[in-house]
């Protein structure tokens, strides 16, 4: 499955602040409702934590929701 | 619009059959024809004729009718209207003088040619005997395909007579070349005998005797039958003699020829033609706001402006009665019978896409329609069985009614719940149940009302619980079930008492639910104690809203009338009101489901009136005062204690929660002396602000106060978080159960300023987050 890019997904000055480092792109897996994609995020290269900004949540990620809702 | 009232349906869980929509597609009857297409006799369009006259499309609407009369130059001039006498407009200045426009467009219109025959059915007919019934017979079989023959002395012989102004000269020529050039043989003079008739039955697969036309020795077939215009003799057709209007002679033709079809191919002679020649229509048009407009007369033909003018009083009849009432019908734009079919269709379908769930769940199931319409069709009925069924299937948008589940779980959780009998007392003959809104909404109003029920009534027990609502609406009956039974049981361990329920939905609620309890309405009991102390009526006038769940209830909306005049409140009606109100936005949930839809229509319902409104449910009340309308709860006439009542904000989701909780704290401790043994829980312990903008947004995504107070408790109980080099704020996310919550926040002291808030449902695989 290849890996999907969000370029809603900016996170411009945003660091891991407790590791300190700049996120980098990690590709992740994004599931609901049984479905899985692989998309590429900005994450904390040492502790791995994803980062999903606000542009992401509501815009594309909502999309996909409510398309896997069908609501 | 008798209003049944009926309450809501037993649960079935199953999905639409095909029965049941057909069932519904019948009971919807904005496709029925309007009443002038069903009485003529032919079925022109009118409707259509009138809408391409009135927009000058005059070669167009001349189509109409060359479609459907034959010899139309003839025809339309001929027709003397008989639709008139059905015309809803009759009753609104008068009928459309349907047939100067008619004269108007034969004259004013291009000619167009005849129409393609249908390709040959190697049958051949003769029509015996030329006058206007004989020819139309002639036409309507030779477009079917039939080879045709027409004998006669001259053909339109009764026609002849008639003055150039009614029949110009060549009109009827043109109508005979057309009859031709369809391909029929024209057999001038040959005089109708009984050896023709004799040796054509012979000949032919069926003759058909136009009896106006006809030697009267020759009528010895007897009196053709009224369906089939069949005679005594088999192959023999013939029309009823002495019809002197035109168009019924055309019908006679048209009858006779769909007769001779059936005859040729072998079928039924009678069944299915219930609708041929004029017939009865269940179409309604309502009258109401239609300003009575006389019509045009004119001394001979209409001018083309006069024509255009007296189309233009053609109503365009439909039904249209709930659409015309319901913001949510007029947004999916358009109307039952196409809803039901949506619903069927979204309901069978395996793979792929449900269209419809959102017009599902959007319904606020507040019963106008059915009220309205004069089939009482119930989109209500139609659209929670549906969620019923998507429920038990599986199918139900898991987002949908989340939130308000939520919240009902939480009205119905240890924090809020109460069963009490009065303070001091062992029994209780009554009982308050002022609903989980009203306490959430308004506590102290709550406070004041049990109050006064302690003083004056005595014996009053309380009992906060929700009452289900949010459960039915949502199509989740088990759900339903289980809260109902979490209530009768607090309600059993006070003895059953009799329920004084605030909530007009409550009270509905209540009544289905726990059939075996006595319910009466606070309003009634407050009727009959005479006001309470201090009660003010206002200084203006006030508009009155009854809520939708009182639709049916008119004792409850007769004690709220009352009341409040006997508090000196000078009351105003919206237009809809009393059984025929509209709902605010929050039934059914229509705002969880489309949040914005539920919006416009509170916005409708407010700008019902310019008063300010008052009304007896606490959710109106919210819905009306987001909106920016002034609007109060009666409980602010009756208990008043803020300074302005109607500028009072909606409390947001989390305020909500927060009040419904201090009430119980608060009442416990004054009343019964007791504290409320709320262990808090170490989130509630995080000391949060909020910026204006991360308030606001945080009320429009559905973010609770405390959603975010267990981001920011995780955040600093583990550390991680994402900090911005510009602003310095930090940002965290938790997912607490299905929802991921991120939060952006700076530190203050020993808490936080949040700045901003969002959520999502997908899950990051391996994450936290």
């Amino acid at each position: 499955m290849s890996v999907i890019k969000v370029p809603e997904a900016d996170a411009a000055g945003w660091r891991c602040a407790a590791c300190g480092e700049e996120l980098v792109p990690r590709a992740v897996e994004l599931e609901y409702l049984d479905s899985v994609f692989n998309v590429e995020l900005p994450a904390c290269p040492r502790c791995g934590m994803v980062f999903i900004p606000e542009s992401l949540a509501l815009g594309k990620m909502n999309q996909v929701e409510r398309l896997l809702e069908d609501k | 619009m008798r209003g049944m009232g009926r309450s809501l349906l037993p649960f079935t869980g199953k999905r639409m059959d095909q029965a049941e929509l057909r069932r519904l597609e019948n009971q919807c009857i904005q496709e029925e024809p309007p009443q002038c297409v069903a009485a003529c006799p032919l079925h022109v369009d009118v409707k259509q004729f009138c809408s391409l006259m009135a927009a000058r499309r005059i070669d167009k609407a001349w189509g109409v009718l060359a479609k459907t009369l034959p010899l139309p130059g003839v025809l339309a001039r001929l027709c003397d209207g008989p639709c008139k006498a059905q015309c809803v407009r009759k009753d609104a200045g008068g009928a459309i003088e349907i047939d100067g426009l008619e004269r108007f467009c034969a004259d004013a219109a291009k000619p167009v040619g005849p129409p393609r025959p249908l390709p040959p059915r190697r049958k051949s007919v003769a029509v015996l005997g030329g006058g206007l019934t004989g020819l139309c017979a002639a036409w309507e079989m030779v477009r079917r395909g039939f080879g045709v023959t027409l004998y006669c002395a001259e053909p339109g012989r009764d026609l002849a007579a008639l003055s150039e102004s009614i029949l110009p000269k060549g009109v009827l020529a043109r109508e005979l070349d057309g009859l031709r050039a369809m391909g029929a043989a024209v057999e001038e003079g040959a005089e109708p005998t009984p050896d023709l008739l004799e040796s054509l039955l012979e000949e032919k697969d069926a003759v058909f005797a136009d009896a106006d036309d006809l030697p009267e020795a020759m009528r010895d077939f007897g009196e053709p039958d009224e369906i089939t215009l069949g005679t005594r003799v088999t192959g023999l057709f013939a029309s009823r003699a002495g019809e002197t209007s035109a168009v019924f002679r055309a019908a006679a033709g048209r009858r006779a020829a769909n007769s001779i079809e059936r005859f040729t191919q072998g079928v039924s002679m009678v069944t299915g033609r219930e609708q041929e020649g004029p017939y009865p229509t269940r179409l309604f048009t309502s009258l109401d706001k239609v300003q009575s407009v006389p019509p045009i007369i004119a001394d001979g033909l209409y001018t083309e402006a006069q024509a255009r003018e007296e189309a233009g009083r053609c109503l365009q009849c439909e039904c249209m009665e709930c659409v015309k009432t319901c913001e949510y019908l007029k947004h999916y734009q358009y109307y039952p019978k196409v809803y039901a079919r949506q619903i069927y269709n979204n309901e069978s379908i395996v793979m792929g896409t449900r269209q419809a769930n959102t017009m599902i769940n959007s319904c606020m199931l507040c019963g106008l329609c059915e009220t309205v319409c004069p089939e009482d069709f119930s989109m209500a009925d139609v659209c929670l069985e549906a969620r019923r069924s998507m429920v038990e299937r599986g199918k139900m948008p898991p987002s949908a009614h989340e939130f308000a589940l939520r919240d009902m779980a939480f009205a119905n959780g240890p924090k809020c719940v109460l069963a009490r009998h009065a303070p001091g007392a062992d029994a209780s003959g009554y009982v308050f149940f002022p609903g989980c809104q009203l306490t959430a909404s308004d506590p102290g109003g709550v406070e004041a009302a049990y109050g006064d029920l302690l003083d004056r009534l005595g014996d009053v027990g309380l009992l906060l619980h929700c009452c289900g609502a949010p459960a039915r609406w949502s199509g989740r009956e088990a759900l339903f079930e289980e809260s109902l039974a979490g209530l009768r049981s607090a309600w059993e361990s006070l003895g059953n008492p009799k329920i004084i329920a605030a909530c007009p939905t409550c009270i509905k609620t209540l009544k289905s639910g726990l059939a075996d309890a006595e319910i009466v309405s606070h309003w009634s009991v407050l009727r009959a104690l005479g006001l309470p102390e201090g009660a003010e009526g206002g200084t203006a006038a006030l508009a009155v809203n009854d809520p939708c769940a009182a639709r049916h209830d008119a004792a409850l909306r007769e004690d709220v009338r009352a009341l409040l005049e006997q508090a000196g409140a000078s009351l105003a009606e919206p237009e809809l009101t009393g059984e025929y109100t509209e709902c605010c936005g929050f039934g059914g949930l229509l705002s969880e489901a489309d949040p914005e839809l539920g919006r416009r229509v509170a916005e409708h319902r407010a700008a019902a009136r310019e008063e300010d409104f008052v009304t007896y449910c606490v959710m109106c009340r919210d819905m009306i005062a987001k909106t920016g309308k002034r609007a109060m709860h009666c409980f602010d006439l009756l208990y008043p204690r803020a300074e302005d009542p109607a500028a009072r904000p909606s409390p947001g989701y989390s305020a909500r929660r927060e009040n419904r909780v201090r009430l119980r704290e608060d009442l416990l401790k004054r009343l019964w002396k007791e504290d409320a043994g709320n262990g808090s829980e170490p989130f509630e312990d995080v000391e949060v602000g909020f910026t204006d903008q991360a308030a606001s947004v945080m009320e429009e995504r559905r973010i609770l106060k405390s959603d975010v107070q267990k981001v920011l408790l995780r955040a600093r109980e583990t550390g991680k978080r994402f900090v911005h080099g510009g602003t310095g704020h930090f940002l965290a996310s938790h997912r607490p159960v299905v929802v991921t919550y991120w939060v952006e926040f700076e530190e203050r002291g020993n808490g936080y300023l949040v700045h901003n808030a969002w959520s999502h449902r997908m899950r990051v695989k391996g994450g936290k987050a």
